[in-house]
């Protein structure tokens, strides 16, 4: 009689639904996995380590590229991290910048998501849905930071500049011309905020796409319900946090449990699932969607009736403007110090966390006194969610797996830090 | 989330005494350390009884508190040499493995810092443990209390050669294939040890020994002076202003009436 043997197979680096660069080696058995040994580390470029070698400000810029599918609440994580050390609180106006850009970073990164599972589950055209909406998501970030992704636009004591009173059209081309070059400029005549508000109150609508191509699709049902099924008692053991959590019916949000900006000022609802599945997780990521809308349309509207400083005026950590620096002798010192050296922050360690769109994005910081951070530290959700992989993978059929790389929402640019 | 960390830092000092001891309070986490003996029965305390009840760990991480408060510019004394001053000297991220630091003898070098999350009371803590060897750090393994242990601690032994008894599965998880030394320490150099190219005449990727040179911009200064303590400062001086203005005004009472 022949022997039967276990296969091992290599699903990635290099697999489009692996999501980036994981190597993950199965062990099957047939179509079946028997166990699952993710190999990481392929996107390693020791983050923590090249913070300590530069000024804190410098560090911004990489905390963009850690879980590049939601900048800015990498960099809020940071920037907090900084100023509570510093013991010094940005100005109102920017804390609503900061939540109401966290919320637009949450849209991007699940509109992202619902994409990209999508495609990885056979649904085309709802990538192609999200990823209209997600263009206009980019169009902000550039409009304030003046790149599309990595915007490095949070800084300690505020945000870097005001909103813009305008917001780039459209020019005509070849491909947007005409009645759809008009359509398309409609809500980029006024401000930023007016776009973002037109944005919001639109994307509603948008939403119920998605919905209609995927909630009640057979195929999506029978590729989600039931896989990947994780109790709230492994969650909790297994560092879950985000929507894994969740999903699984714990009912924890930071957003909500321990509030940073302005999140206790504005009204929205936690979505929790019930059976812990790969279906569950989406329907609470969609609703996610909806409650980001809604939180972004009351940012906009305290935005707009309180015009008012972004940044703290602490020219000991925060540079002076151009203009102040052109007649002033003092802030030209100061500009000069904190671009050669930058500022010392006092002794001590904290750990500051916020509900990034995938999970609890933590940032430990140590400092000993100096102008560079000592140690600094970042957890990232998807590494946690990763970690499990065996777990939950363990049972399932090869094509499962993919759907629960997926809903995990792994980005390897944090999960290798 | 600040209200009941008041109580825990007391709950603490009741059931643990002299074992565990407590820092510092920032950002409303109580911060305590715990000596190696102890570290695993303390967490499953931490764990299991219902005041503390830490359900979840949501991070690890390891710490190399070599050259902790060093810095590569002195500014406390004056001297004649300016800006020099900073770019000289081998501080951190500035040497090649062949120059690296001797970081013999250091006592409590490496820690590992434990951050845990209770669901039910809204508490965070962070737990340090420093390593009783330096040249072998060992510290027990978590991974039996909290399953989420394992990838963190897979990855503090990587990036600092802690080592986690009783860890099922201690492989290297972030470097490469085939890694030696361990990155994040302090006396590993920044710009590494060895550069992978693709060599087309072997046409295979080699290793070879790094080539360029480190390159920090910035010194690294520590500053002592209360230039972050602007309101103190402002304070101080207008208490002093007050105190002169007050001088003053008694000496001047006085003139007029020697006058």
């Amino acid at each position: 009689m022949a022997e039967i043997r276990n296969y091992t197979m290599n699903f990635g680096p290099q697999h489009p639904a692996a999501h980036g660069v994981l190597r993950l080696v199965l062990e099957m058995d047939g179509e079946t996995v028997v166990r699952a040994d993710p190999h990481v580390g392929l996107l390693h470029r020791a983050t923590e380590k090249l913070a300590e070698s530069k000024p804190f400000n410098q560090s911004i810029g990489y905390l963009d590229r850690l879980d590049y599918m939601s900048m800015m609440c990498n960099e809020h994580a940071y920037v907090r991290a900084i100023e509570e050390l510093l013991g010094i609180e940005p100005p109102p106006r920017a804390q609503y910048i900061r939540t109401m850009f966290d919320e637009l970073t949450r849209f991007s990164n699940h509109l992202l998501w619902i994409a990209s599972c999508g495609i990885d589950l056979g649904a085309m055209t709802v990538f192609l849905y999200a990823f209209r909406e997600r263009e206009m998501v980019m169009d902000m970030y550039e409009a304030v930071s003046g790149a599309r992704m990595h915007a490095a636009y949070y800084r300690p004591g505020g945000v870097y500049r005001d909103l813009p009173e305008s917001i780039a059209p459209y020019k005509e081309s070849r491909w947007t011309k005409g009645k759809d070059l008009k359509r398309r400029n409609e809500w980029r005549e006024g401000s930023l905020l007016d776009f973002i508000e037109a944005f919001a109150k639109d994307v509603p609508s948008k939403i119920d796409e998605y919905e209609t191509l995927l909630t009640n699709n057979r195929i999506w049902k029978q590729r989600t319900v039931g896989i990947g099924v994780v109790s709230p008692e492994k969650a909790l053991q297994m560092g879950y946090s985000g929507v894994m959590l969740r999903g699984s019916g714990i009912e924890w949000d930071l957003r909500k449990k321990q509030p940073y900006a302005m999140y206790d000022q504005v009204d929205f609802d936690v979505p929790v699932g019930v059976g812990g599945d790969c279906y569950d997780r989406y329907l609470v990521r969609v609703e996610e969607l909806r409650q980001s809308a809604k939180i972004i349309l009351q940012c906009v509207d305290w935005l707009k009736k309180n015009p008012g400083h972004v940044m703290l005026k602490n020219f000991k950590v925060i540079p002076p403007t151009r203009e102040e620096m052109k007649d002033d002798m003092e802030a030209l010192i100061h500009h000069f110090k904190l671009f050669t050296e930058g500022y010392c922050v006092p002794a001590g360690e904290t750990y500051c966390a916020v509900e990034a769109p995938k999970g609890e994005f933590g940032c430990y910081l140590v400092s000993d006194g100096a102008n560079k951070p000592f140690r600094v530290h970042f957890r990232a959700p998807g590494f946690a969610h990763l970690s499990s992989m065996n777990e939950l993978a363990r049972g399932h059929m090869l094509a499962d797996t993919v759907a629960i790389i997926s809903t995990l929402d792994l980005v390897f640019g944090e999960v290798d830090r | 989330m600040s209200e009941p960390t008041k109580a825990i830092s007391e709950l603490f000092a009741s059931r643990f005494g002299e074992r565990v001891k407590l820092g510092p309070m920032v950002g409303g986490i109580v911060s305590a350390e715990v000596e190696v003996e102890s570290w695993l029965e303390v967490c499953r305390i931490l764990r299991d009884e219902d005041e503390f009840g830490f359900e979840q760990l949501t991070d690890l991480c390891g710490v190399d508190y070599l050259s902790f408060g060093q810095s590569e510019w002195d500014t406390d004394d004056v001297s004649q040499e300016g800006f020099s001053r900073g770019v000289e000297g081998l501080g951190p991220g500035r040497f090649n493995w062949a120059d690296r630091p001797e970081a013999a003898g250091v006592k409590q070098r490496f820690g590992v810092v434990v951050h845990l999350l209770s669901f039910r009371n809204n508490h965070r803590l962070r737990l340090r443990c420093f390593a009783p060897d330096e040249g072998m750090p060992i510290v027990p393994s978590l991974v039996e209390i909290w399953s989420s242990a394992n990838w963190y601690e897979r990855e503090a032994f990587d990036l600092f050669g802690i080592v986690f008894e009783g860890h099922p599965d201690l492989r290297r998880i972030m470097t490469d294939y085939g890694f030696t030394g361990h990155p994040f320490r302090k006396d590993f150099p920044l710009i590494g040890n060895v550069a992978v190219r693709y060599d087309p005449q072997k046409k295979r990727v080699v290793y070879e020994p790094v080539e360029i040179e480190p390159r920090v911009g910035v010194p690294r200064v520590l500053r002592d002076d209360s230039r972050y303590k602007a309101d103190e400062v402002d304070q101080a001086a207008e208490a002093t202003a007050g105190q002169i203005a007050s001088d003053d005004a008694a000496t001047g009472e006085q003139e007029d009436q020697n006058g």
